[in-house]
C-alpha cells in the first residue's frame, strides 16, 4: 500500500451512472465486486435499488451467493432511454430524455418485466419497483410459488421468519384459487446428521445448493427429477455432512431445510434475540442468541464481512448447551462450604492476598475470560508481583471460518499484558515454583489447571487456591475459594479475535444462581487490594481499559457497534 | 450390485470425454455408452461416470433423473415405447397399449416401465416421438414403427421374439 502511494498510483474511481428508482435519481458504480471472485461485475437492478434504499423481494437471490435468477420473485417493471435511428437517445420536449417502458415485443399494451437480480443497470435507466405492474408480477409469481406449498404455517418451524409468508403478507393475494391436486413429495427427509428437509415446502431456489458448493465447498446437493416432482437431494445414501451444512437452512428462504437441533423447540417469535459471539475458536464469528426465559435456543449467524460474512460453522453453531449445564456452579463456596456472602468472601479473599508476600502469587486465566475480566487480573497480579499466564488451546482449522485456535480471546490476553505472545510460557516456572514452595498462593480463572502441568498432588501444595469458574472441573473441586462466575452469554465485554478485531458481545440470560459476572467482583478486588476505583459497568471499565492499552487507544465502547473494529496485534 | 465396465468400454468413453473441451460436457454421451452396454444405470455407474468427469455424483444423478430415456432400473431385453402424445392418442395409441399389455400380462393401467415375467419385453408409455403424421407409433428397440395397429404390433413381437 505505502509503496504504491510512492508511484502516485491511485486505483481509478469507479465509474458511477445514473439510474432512477421509483422516480428518485440514484448514482451508483458501474460496477460491484462479484460475491465470490471480488471481480468488478455490472451492478444489477436489485444493488441499485438497495443503494437507493428501495427493497426489491427476492427467494433465490442472496447477496453473498452466485446469481441464479430462478425464482422470479424479483422481477420489476423498467424503462430504458428510447434510441432514435442513428441510436442517439430521443428527447421530450422537454430537452429530457424519453423514457421507453419495456413492453411483449408481440402484445405492445404488456408490460415486460426483468429480474432485477440478473439484470445489469445502464444509463438512464427507469426501475419501477412499485409500479401497478410490477405489484401483478409480484403476485402472480407468489401464487405460483404457493400452488403446491403445503402452507403448513402453524407447525412449520419457519413460521415467522419466513420469506414465503413475510411476502404474502406485503405482495400476495388473500385466497387462493388453486382447487386441483397438489403435488405431494417427499416430507422429513433426514438429508443429514443435522439437516431435515421437507420437500414439498421448497420453492426450488437452489440457494442452498450454491452455498454448499461454491461457499462450503462441497457440491452435495442437488434438484433430481426435474419437473413437476423437482425435490432437492443428495446422492443416494451420501449424507449431506460438512461443518457448514446448518447455514443452508438459516438462508432457506421457506421452512424446507430446517435445523434438526432447534426444530420443534420454540416458535420463533418468542425468541430474545440478542447480538453476541461464537466462543468456539479464535475467528470470534459473530452470532444472534435465541433465548427465551433464561435459556438458549439456538446461535444463528450475524453478518460481519470483517469476520465470519454471513456463516458460522456447525461445530461453533450448536456448541452452545453447556451453558444451561444443570451442574453449573451457581453458589460461591469457601472450603466447600456454600456462603451465600459475597462480600464478606471478597473480603476474606482480599486480606488473605494482601498478607502475601510479593512473588508468592500466581495467576492462570483462560484466554476465554473478556479482555476486559483479563486487563483486572493483570491489575491484580502486577499488586501482588504474580507471575501471570495463560494456557494455549490449539486444534484444527479449515479454510473457511475454523481458526486452529480454540481460545476466543487469545489477543485479549496477550493486549491486556495478561500473557505473553508466546502463551504457556510462564506455566512451568508456576508450577516449580509451587514444587519449591515459593508460590503459595494461586488465582486460576476458567481454566481446569490440572491440565496443564500443575497435577493434584501439586495442587495440594497451594496454601491457598483461589478459583473462579463456571463448570465444576478438578482444580474448582481443590479451591479454598470458589467464585462462580458467568459464561459469556450472562454478561458483556469484548474478545479481540485472531486477526485482531475487537469486538463486543451482550448479555442474553442470566447468570445461574448467585454466580455473578467477573468484572464485578474483579472490580471489587481490585479496589479492596490497591484501593484503585474502576468503573464496574462494562462500558466505564473498557474505556478506563482502553485509555491504558496502547492498541485499543482513542477506541471507546461506542466504537465497538455491531461489527467490531480491527486493532493493531 | 457390483459394476463391471470392461476395458473396450473404458477406452472408448475415454474418447468420447478427449472429444470435449471439457470432462463435464461428455455427461450424456458416456451416460448412453453405460446404459448401451448394462442396460440402465445403476448407483454404481453414476459414481463411476462422476469419477471419470471429476464431478461429484450427484451432478450425473441430476441428469440422469432427469432425462427419461435413462433407466435407473434394468428392463426387459426388448424395451417397447408407445407414444402416448396428442397425435398418437387421437390415433389409437391407447387401444394399442392396452392391446400389448394384454397380450404381455402387464399392468395397463401403469404406464411408467414394465417387465414381462419372461424378461423378454419391457413395455413403457413415453413422449412424442415424433411421428406425428403416420401415428400411432412405437419403439421396439431402436426400431422406429408407424402406423401401428394391433395386429401389426402382434407382428413385430413375433419378428423380435
Amino acid at each position: 500500500m505505502v509503496s504504491n502511494k510512492s508511484k502516485k498510483k491511485t486505483a481509478p474511481a469507479p465509474e458511477t451512472i445514473t439510474v432512477k428508482v421509483d422516480g428518485q435519481a440514484v448514482d451508483m458504480p458501474r460496477t460491484m465486486p462479484d460475491p465470490l471472485t471480488g471481480e468488478p461485475v455490472p451492478t444489477t437492478m436489485i444493488q441499485a435499488c438497495k443503494i437507493a434504499g428501495v427493497e426489491i423481494p427476492h427467494y433465490c437471490y442472496h447477496p453473498k451467493l452466485p446469481v441464479a435468477g430462478n425464482c422470479r420473485m424479483c422481477l420489476v417493471e423498467y424503462g430504458m432511454p428510447a434510441l432514435g435511428p442513428d441510436r442517439q437517445p430521443l428527447l421530450n420536449e422537454d430537452g429530457a430524455p424519453e423514457i421507453r417502458r419495456m413492453t411483449l415485443p408481440y402484445e405492445p399494451g404488456t408490460p415486460r418485466g426483468a429480474i432485477a437480480c440478473a439484470t445489469p443497470v445502464a444509463p438512464g435507466m427507469e426501475i419501477y419497483a412499485n409500479s401497478p405492474a410490477t405489484r401483478q408480477m409480484r403476485e402472480a409469481v407468489l401464487e405460483s410459488l404457493l400452488i403446491n406449498h403445503p402452507l403448513d404455517c402453524p407447525i412449520c418451524d419457519q413460521a415467522g421468519e419466513c420469506k414465503l409468508q413475510e411476502y404474502s403478507v406485503e405482495h400476495g393475494q388473500a385466497a387462493s384459487r388453486f382447487v386441483e391436486q397438489k403435488v405431494h413429495k417427499p416430507k422429513q427427509v433426514d438429508l443429514g446428521p443435522r439437516i431435515m428437509l421437507d420437500a414439498e415446502r421448497c420453492i426450488l431456489c437452489s440457494r442452498c445448493i450454491r452455498f454448499t458448493k461454491d461457499i462450503a465447498g462441497d457440491d452435495a446437493l442437488g434438484f433430481v427429477d426435474r419437473g413437476s416432482y423437482s425435490t432437492l437431494t443428495t446422492f443416494p445414501g451420501k449424507p449431506f455432512d460438512n461443518n457448514y451444512t446448518l447455514n443452508t437452512a438459516d438462508i432457506c428462504p421457506v421452512g424446507a431445510l430446517t435445523s434438526k437441533d432447534f426444530r420443534f423447540q420454540m416458535r420463533v417469535w418468542f425468541l430474545k434475540e440478542s447480538p453476541s459471539l461464537c466462543t468456539s475458536c479464535g475467528t470470534g464469528c459473530n452470532v444472534v442468541m435465541g433465548s427465551r426465559e433464561e435459556q438458549i435456543y439456538r446461535y444463528e449467524p450475524r453478518e460481519n464481512d470483517a469476520v465470519n460474512s454471513s456463516w458460522l460453522c456447525d461445530e461453533g453453531r450448536l456448541n452452545y448447551r453447556w451453558i444451561g449445564r444443570p451442574d453449573r456452579l451457581a453458589d460461591p463456596l469457601r472450603d466447600g462450604q456454600k456462603t451465600g456472602d459475597w462480600p464478606a468472601l471478597l473480603q476474606a479473599v482480599a486480606e488473605r492476598l494482601a498478607d502475601a508476600k510479593p512473588g508468592s502469587t500466581a495467576v492462570i486465566a483462560s484466554a476465554r475470560q473478556t479482555t476486559e475480566e483479563l486487563f483486572l487480573l493483570r491489575r491484580l497480579a502486577q499488586r501482588l508481583d504474580a507471575l501471570s499466564d495463560t494456557p494455549a488451546r490449539l486444534g484444527e482449522a479449515d479454510q473457511l471460518l475454523v481458526s486452529a485456535d480454540k481460545n476466543p480471546n487469545t489477543n485479549g490476553a496477550r493486549l491486556s499484558g495478561f500473557c505473553f505472545t508466546e502463551m504457556g510460557i510462564n506455566l512451568p516456572k508456576i508450577a516449580s515454583g509451587i514444587r519449591r514452595g515459593k508460590i503459595t498462593n494461586l488465582i486460576v480463572f476458567g481454566e481446569d489447571v490440572t491440565r496443564c502441568g500443575i497435577d493434584r498432588a501439586l495442587l495440594q501444595k497451594v496454601e491457598c487456591l483461589i478459583v473462579s469458574d463456571i463448570l465444576p472441573n478438578e482444580t474448582t473441586a481443590r479451591a479454598h475459594f470458589l467464585l462462580p462466575g458467568c459464561a459469556h452469554a450472562e454478561k458483556r465485554g469484548t474478545f479481540v479475535n485472531v486477526k485482531g478485531r475487537l469486538q463486543r458481545f451482550f448479555k442474553a440470560v442470566e447468570p445461574p444462581g448467585r454466580a455473578r459476572p467477573e468484572t464485578e467482583f474483579l472490580t471489587d478486588l481490585v479496589h479492596r487490594l490497591t484501593g484503585e476505583s474502576l468503573p464496574d459497568n462494562p462500558e466505564g471499565l473498557f474505556n478506563h481499559m482502553a485509555s491504558e492499552i496502547k492498541a485499543f487507544s482513542k477506541i471507546r465502547w461506542s466504537d465497538l457497534g455491531d461489527t467490531g473494529v480491527d486493532v493493531p496485534v | 450390485m457390483s459394476l463391471n465396465i470392461p476395458k473396450k468400454l473404458e477406452t472408448a468413453v475415454n474418447r468420447t470425454i478427449r472429444n470435449y473441451p471439457q470432462k463435464r460436457s461428455a455427461s450424456l454421451m458416456v451416460l448412453h455408452a453405460i446404459q448401451e452396454h448394462e442396460g440402465y444405470i445403476s448407483p454404481e455407474a453414476v459414481e463411476w461416470v462422476a469419477r471419470k468427469l471429476e464431478l461429484e455424483p450427484i451432478n450425473v444423478h441430476e441428469l440422469v433423473t432427469f432425462y427419461p430415456m435413462f433407466r435407473q432400473q434394468a428392463a426387459g431385453r426388448r424395451v417397447i415405447k408407445i407414444c402416448r402424445t396428442l397425435s398418437c392418442a387421437l390415433a389409437g395409441a391407447d387401444g394399442l397399449r392396452r392391446h400389448l399389455c394384454g397380450k404381455l400380462g402387464l399392468d395397463e393401467r401403469d404406464h411408467r416401465l414394465q417387465i414381462t415375467e419372461d424378461g423378454r419385453f419391457s413395455l413403457e408409455s413415453v413422449e412424442c416421438l415424433a411421428g406425428c403424421g403416420v401415428a400411432p407409433v412405437m419403439m421396439c428397440g431402436d426400431d422406429f414403427h408407424e402406423g401401428v395397429t394391433p395386429e401389426k404390433a402382434d407382428e413385430i413381437l413375433k419378428e423380435k421374439e
